[in-house]
C-alpha cells in the first residue's frame, strides 16, 4: 500500500490545475488491468478523477518525459515524482535537458513498486484482479480459485528491494512524509559476480545477453540516454545496427551504453524493469557505480543538481590508471 | 487420435529428434520459457507464451543473405543457401500457429522468399491448445480458438495425458513415427479438455474484443483521427512491441564487412524506429505519432485490404505483456473502434 | 536451388557519363556484355555496391534499347557517392525489375502526351519519352517540359537538343531558375511555366520532380483543366526488399516498390498522406 492515496494525488493536480500553477499533469493512467498503466499528460479534473492512478504498479519514471512533454507546452507541467525518480529529474537538470521553470514537481513517497511477473508466479497466469489490503495484495484469477493473498515485500520488484533512498532530492511541493537515503544491499549481486572467474562471468552474461532482441527498450526508456540521436540509429555512425551480426556484437551494445552512462546513472532500474527478456541490465550499471565509488569516494549520481561526476572532473587526488589497472581495492 | 502418457512424453521428444531436430519451450534461468532445442533431460514448460514468437524460425530476426568476394573491380556473388534440415517445433500456442499463415502471405506470394518458404518446407509445426490463457489473450477476437489450435499436429494436455492429432500430410507421417510411443485413442478423447478451454475462453476479459470497426478500405476513417497523438503520447520508439509480435515481419537489409569479404544479411526491422523510412533526402514519417499510427494501421487496416479482410494480429497478447507504457493495440482498437460505433 | 528475389546479378559499368555537377549516368551491362534484363518504361532496378549498400534507382533508358541499361544517378548518399567515385569496368550489383511501368502500350496509346520534369526527375521519364519516340507513330503530339537549377543541372542536355528537339510532333520547352549568361531560353520555375504555356487538356501528363514541385505542377495542371486521371507521377520512398515484402515503403495499402513507383494522381489521392 502506498502511503498516499490516489484522490490525494488527485485532489493536489486538479488544485494546481484549478490555480493555473499548472497546465498539464504528467501522471499514470489506468489501463486495462490493476497492473497495466500508461504514462499520460491530463489537463481536466474529469480526465484525472476517470483515468488518473495511483497503486503499486506506478513504476514508470517520468523525469525522461520532462524533454519532450515540456518542449511545447504552454505553462508548467505538474511532475509526480517518487524518490527514485527526483535523481534523475537531477541529473536531466545538471545536463540541461529541459527547463526547470517549466516544471512543477510534487514529490511523493513510495513503498515500493510491485513486480507482475514475481506475482504471476506464484498465481499464474490470468489474473483478473488485484485489491490492496494495506500490508498484503489480493488476487483473483479467471481460474476461480480462492483469491490469493501475496505479502507485498515477496513481490517488490528488485529495484525496491534494494532501494536506495526514501528521500526526495528534488521537488516544488512535498506530499507525505520524507525519508532518508538508505544504505542498502544493491552492490551484492555485484560483488557475487566479482567473485566470479572471468570464464564464469563470461558465460553469465553470454546467458543473460544471448536473450536480448535489441528493441532498444533499455536505451529508450533510460533518463541517461537522451542524445537527439543514438550512434545506434545513425546510419551515417558506421555503428548502426538492429541485430547483431555476431554474439560478440550484441554484448558490445550493452556494454558500450553502461560506459556511456557511468557516472551519470543514478540507478533508476528503468532498464532492467522494461527488458522484455529479464535481463538484469541493472547489474552492469551498478557495477560502474560501485567502481566509481570505490575509486573516486561515494558518489550518487543525480543527488544534487550540478555536481561534477568523477569520470568528467579531474582532481590531483584522481586514481592513477595503472591503479585502475591493477583493480585497487575492487575485491575489498 | 493418440495420446501418451504425460509421465512417458519426454520418450515423444526422444522419438521426435530422432529423425530432426526439435525446439520446444524450457523455462530459462529468468523463469521465462524460451523455445530451445531439446536436448535429452530437457523438460518442457507448460508457460503460456514465450517472448520471443515462434516467427523466429521461420523469419529468423538476422540472417545471412548472401557472400561477396571482391578483387580489384570484381565481385563474386556466393549464394550461402544450404539446403534446410527437417525440424519439429513443439508447444506452438494457437495464436502463433496462426501467425505463420499470416506470414505466408507476405513472404509465399510471388516474388516468393525462398530463405522462408524453405524453412516452412522443413519445419513442422505441433501446436498445443492452451488450457490456462492469460488474461491478456485476445485471440477469439480474431476468429482463433484456443481449444483448436492449428500447425500440423495439434495437442491437447490433461492431467495424464498428451492427445495428439494430425491435420496435415506431414504431421501424419509425423504421428505415424510416434506409433511405438504413443498409443491409439478414440477422436472425442481430448473434448472434455476443449470444452473446459471452450468455457474459460469466454471469460477472458479482452476476448470481447470486436474488430467490427476495423478492416480494408477504412483509411480515411481512422488515418487522421485525432485519437493517434494521445495513444501514441507516452510511446518510447522502442521495438518491443515489433519484435514480440509473432506477425510483424518487416525488414532490413545490412552488409557487413567481415575483413576477407561482405555478408549481406537481414534483420528485423521496426516501423516505431525513426531512421525506417529515412532515405538521403527526407523521411516521410517524422515525428512517433507517424510511426505509432503506422503500425496499427497496417495491422488493422492496410494488411487486411491486402489479405481477403485478414487482420495481421493474432490476439497473443506478447505486446499487452511487454510494451515498456503498456501501451497495446486492444488500447488502439478499443479507442478507435468505439468512436465509429 | 531456386533463384531469389534477393539475390542479384553482377553488373558491369561500361560507361560514366558526367551529366551535371552532382548527377552521373551509368551504362550497365551483364558480365558477357548482355542486358540484364528487360523491363518497362518507369520501371526501377534495385543496384548495390557490396559493403556500402543497396538502393533503387529509376532505369532511364528505354526498353527498346536492347544493348544496355543506363542509370541517370545524383550524388546524395553513400551508395551514390560510391558510385560516383567508380571507374568503367567497375562490377556491381543489380536485380529487378521492379514496379509497374507507365501504361504506355495501353493508356497513353494515340494520346498527345505531356511530359513535365524537374531536376533529376527526368530520369524516369526519359525511358518513357525515348520508348515513345521510339514508336512515334503511336502517339499523338508530345511536349516536354523541364527545368533545373541552372543550365549546368540540365540532365541529358545534348540529348534533347540534338535528338528530342529535331523530331517532328516533339516540342521541348527547357527552363532554369535563375538567368545565367549565355542562356538566352527561358527563365522561372517548372510549374510556373507551365502555367504559361498554357496546354490545352487533351493530353495526358507526366510529372517527376522534387516533392514541392509536383505539388505546385499538379495544382497548375488543375487550374488548367486537367483532371488528375490524366496524369501520372512516380513515387520515390525509401526501399529495401523491391518486392513488397520489407515495409519501408508501405503507404496505405500500397507498396511503392511494387504497386508503384508510377500512380496515376487521382490514386495518390486514396492514399494516406505521408509519401
Amino acid at each position: 500500500m502506498q502511503a498516499l492515496t490516489r484522490k490525494q494525488l488527485i485532489d493536489k493536480a486538479v488544485s494546481l490545475l484549478d490555480s493555473n500553477t499548472v497546465s498539464a499533469v504528467l501522471g499514470w493512467k489506468r489501463g486495462e488491468f490493476d497492473y497495466d498503466i500508461t504514462p499520460a499528460v491530463f489537463t481536466s479534473a474529469d480526465e484525472l478523477n476517470r483515468e488518473f492512478i495511483w497503486n503499486d504498479f506506478c513504476g514508470a519514471n517520468f523525469s525522461k518525459y520532462l524533454v519532450s512533454k515540456t518542449d511545447r507546452l504552454e505553462g508548467k507541467l505538474l511532475v509526480f515524482l517518487k524518490p527514485c525518480d527526483t535523481y534523475s529529474f537531477n541529473q536531466l537538470l545538471t545536463e540541461h535537458r529541459f527547463d526547470r521553470e517549466k516544471v512543477y514537481a510534487v514529490g511523493i513517497p513510495c513503498n515500493g513498486m510491485a513486480d507482475i511477473d514475481k506475482i504471476k508466479k506464484i498465481t499464474g497466469d490470468g489474473i483478473s484482479k488485484i485489491t490492496d489490503n494495506g500490508d498484503n495484495l489480493i488476487v483473483e484469477t479467471l481460474y476461480g480459485d480462492a483469491p490469493v493473498e501475496i505479502d507485498k515485500a515477496d513481490v517488490l520488484a528488485e529495484r525496491c528491494i534494494n532501494c536506495k533512498s526514501k528521500k526526495h532530492v528534488a521537488y516544488d511541493e512535498l506530499l507525505g512524509e520524507d525519508g532518508e537515503v538508505i544504505s542498502s544491499n544493491r552492490f551484492d549481486e555485484v560483488e557475487k559476480l566479482e567473485k566470479m572467474t572471468p570464464d564464469e562471468r563470461y558465460a553469465f552474461w553470454q546467458n543473460e545477453l544471448s536473450r536480448c532482441i535489441r528493441c532498444n527498450a533499455c536505451r529508450d526508456v533510460c533518463p541517461a540516454c537522451t542524445c537527439e540521436k543514438c550512434v545506434f540509429n545513425n546510419p551515417a555512425s558506421g555503428a548502426e545496427s538492429k541485430a547483431p551480426s555476431s554474439s560478440f556484437e550484441e554484448k558490445m551494445f550493452h556494454i558500450i551504453r553502461a560506459f556511456h552512462v557511468a557516472g551519470r546513472c543514478t540507478d533508476c532500474g528503468e532498464c532492467s524493469r522494461v527488458c522484455p527478456q529479464n535481463i538484469p541490465l541493472h547489474l552492469l550499471n551498478r557495477k560502474f557505480i560501485k567502481d566509481i565509488n570505490c575509486f573516486y569516494g561515494e558518489y550518487q549520481a543525480g543527488a544534487e543538481v550540478g555536481s561534477r561526476a568523477p569520470l568528467v572532473d579531474y582532481t590531483t587526488d584522481d586514481i592513477e590508471p595503472c591503479d585502475v589497472f591493477n583493480g585497487r581495492d575492487t575485491d575489498a | 487420435m493418440r495420446k501418451c502418457a504425460l509421465e512417458k512424453i519426454n520418450s515423444v521428444f526422444e522419438e521426435i529428434a530422432k529423425s530432426m531436430t526439435l525446439y520446444l519451450p524450457v523455462d530459462g534461468s529468468d523463469g521465462k520459457a524460451a523455445f530451445t532445442k531439446w536436448e535429452n533431460g530437457m523438460e518442457w514448460s507448460d508457460a503460456l507464451n514465450t517472448t520471443k514468437s515462434p516467427k523466429d524460425f521461420f523469419f529468423p530476426q538476422s540472417e545471412d543473405l548472401m557472400k561477396f568476394k571482391t578483387e580489384g573491380k570484381n565481385i563474386e556473388i556466393i549464394d550461402t543457401r544450404d539446403e534446410k534440415e527437417d525440424f519439429a517445433v513443439f508447444g506452438v500456442r494457437a495464436c502463433d500457429a496462426r501467425s505463420f499463415d499470416i506470414l505466408d502471405r507476405v513472404f509465399l506470394t510471388e516474388p516468393y522468399d525462398s530463405f522462408y518458404a524453405s524453412r516452412r518446407e522443413h519445419g513442422i509445426i505441433i501446436s498445443v491448445a492452451c488450457n490456462k490463457p492469460s488474461e491478456t489473450c485476445f485471440c477469439t477476437a480474431f476468429g482463433i480458438l484456443p481449444a483448436e489450435p492449428g500447425g500440423d499436429i495439434t495437442a491437447w494436455k490433461d492431467k495424464e495425458n498428451l492427445y495428439l492429432c494430425a491435420n496435415t500430410e506431414k504431421g501424419e507421417a509425423l504421428l505415424e513415427k510416434l506409433e511405438a510411443v504413443t498409443e491409439e485413442c478414440t477422436d472425442d478423447s481430448a473434448d472434455t479438455i476443449k470444452e473446459s478451454i471452450k468455457k474459460i475462453a469466454e471469460k477472458l476479459p479482452l476476448g470481447s474484443l470486436s474488430t467490427d470497426s476495423f478492416g480494408g478500405g477504412k483509411t480515411d476513417e481512422f488515418f487522421n483521427a485525432p485519437e493517434w497523438s494521445e495513444l501514441s503520447e507516452a510511446c518510447l520508439g522502442c521495438g518491443t512491441c515489433t519484435f514480440v509480435c509473432p506477425t510483424c515481419q518487416c525488414y532490413d537489409i545490412k552488409d557487413f564487412k567481415t575483413g576477407n569479404g561482405v555478408i549481406r544479411y537481414r534483420c528485423w526491422d521496426s516501423c516505431m524506429y525513426s531512421e525506417f523510412t529515412k532515405m538521403a533526402h527526407g523521411n516521410n514519417r517524422l515525428s512517433q505519432k507517424e510511426r505509432f499510427r503506422q503500425r496499427f494501421m497496417h495491422k488493422l487496416v492496410y494488411f487486411p485490404e491486402n489479405n481477403d479482410g485478414i487482420f495481421g494480429c493474432v490476439g497473443c497478447g506478447r505486446c499487452v505483456s511487454r510494451c515498456p507504457i503498456s501501451m497495446n493495440i486492444v488500447k488502439v482498437m478499443k479507442k478507435l473502434g468505439g468512436k465509429s460505433e | 536451388m531456386n533463384s531469389d528475389a534477393l539475390i542479384p546479378k553482377i553488373g558491369v559499368i561500361t560507361d560514366v557519363r558526367i551529366d551535371t555537377p552532382d548527377i552521373k549516368t551509368f551504362r550497365v551491362v551483364t558480365p558477357d556484355g548482355k542486358k540484364a534484363f528487360d523491363h518497362r518504361p518507369g520501371q526501377c532496378a534495385m543496384l548495390s555496391v557490396p559493403g556500402v549498400g543497396e538502393a533503387m534507382f529509376s532505369i532511364t533508358s528505354s526498353p527498346t534499347n536492347e544493348e544496355y541499361m543506363e542509370f541517370s544517378i545524383k550524388k546524395c548518399g553513400c551508395v551514390t557517392e560510391w558510385l560516383h567515385s567508380a571507374e568503367v569496368g567497375q562490377q556491381i550489383t543489380i536485380r529487378g525489375p521492379y514496379g509497374k511501368p507507365f501504361p504506355v502500350d495501353d493508356v497513353f496509346a494515340g494520346k498527345n502526351l505531356l511530359f513535365i520534369a524537374g531536376g533529376v526527375g527526368l530520369a524516369p521519364l526519359r525511358s518513357v519519352i525515348n520508348y515513345c519516340r521510339h514508336y512515334r507513330d503511336r502517339y499523338g503530339d508530345i511536349d516536354i517540359v523541364y527545368g533545373a537549377r541552372g543550365r549546368e543541372d540540365l540532365l541529358d542536355y545534348n540529348e534533347i537538343i540534338e535528338e528530342w528537339a529535331n523530331d517532328a510532333g516533339v516540342n521541348v520547352h527547357l527552363t532554369i531558375d535563375n538567368p545565367q549568361e549565355g542562356w538566352d531560353g527561358h527563365v522561372g520555375f517548372v510549374p510556373n511555366y507551365v502555367k504559361e504555356l498554357n496546354f490545352t487538356t487533351d493530353k495526358t501528363a507526366v510529372l517527376c520532380g522534387p516533392p514541392i514541385m509536383i505539388k505546385f505542377t499538379l495544382d497548375g495542371l488543375c487550374s488548367l483543366g486537367f483532371d488528375k486521371t490524366q496524369i501520372y507521377t512516380t513515387l520515390e520512398l525509401r526501399m529495401k526488399c523491391g518486392v513488397g515484402k520489407c515495409g519501408r515503403c508501405n503507404v496505405g495499402s500500397k507498396y511503392v516498390c511494387k504497386d508503384g513507383p508510377v500512380f496515376r494522381c487521382d490514386e495518390l489521392d486514396e492514399l494516406p498522406s505521408e509519401y
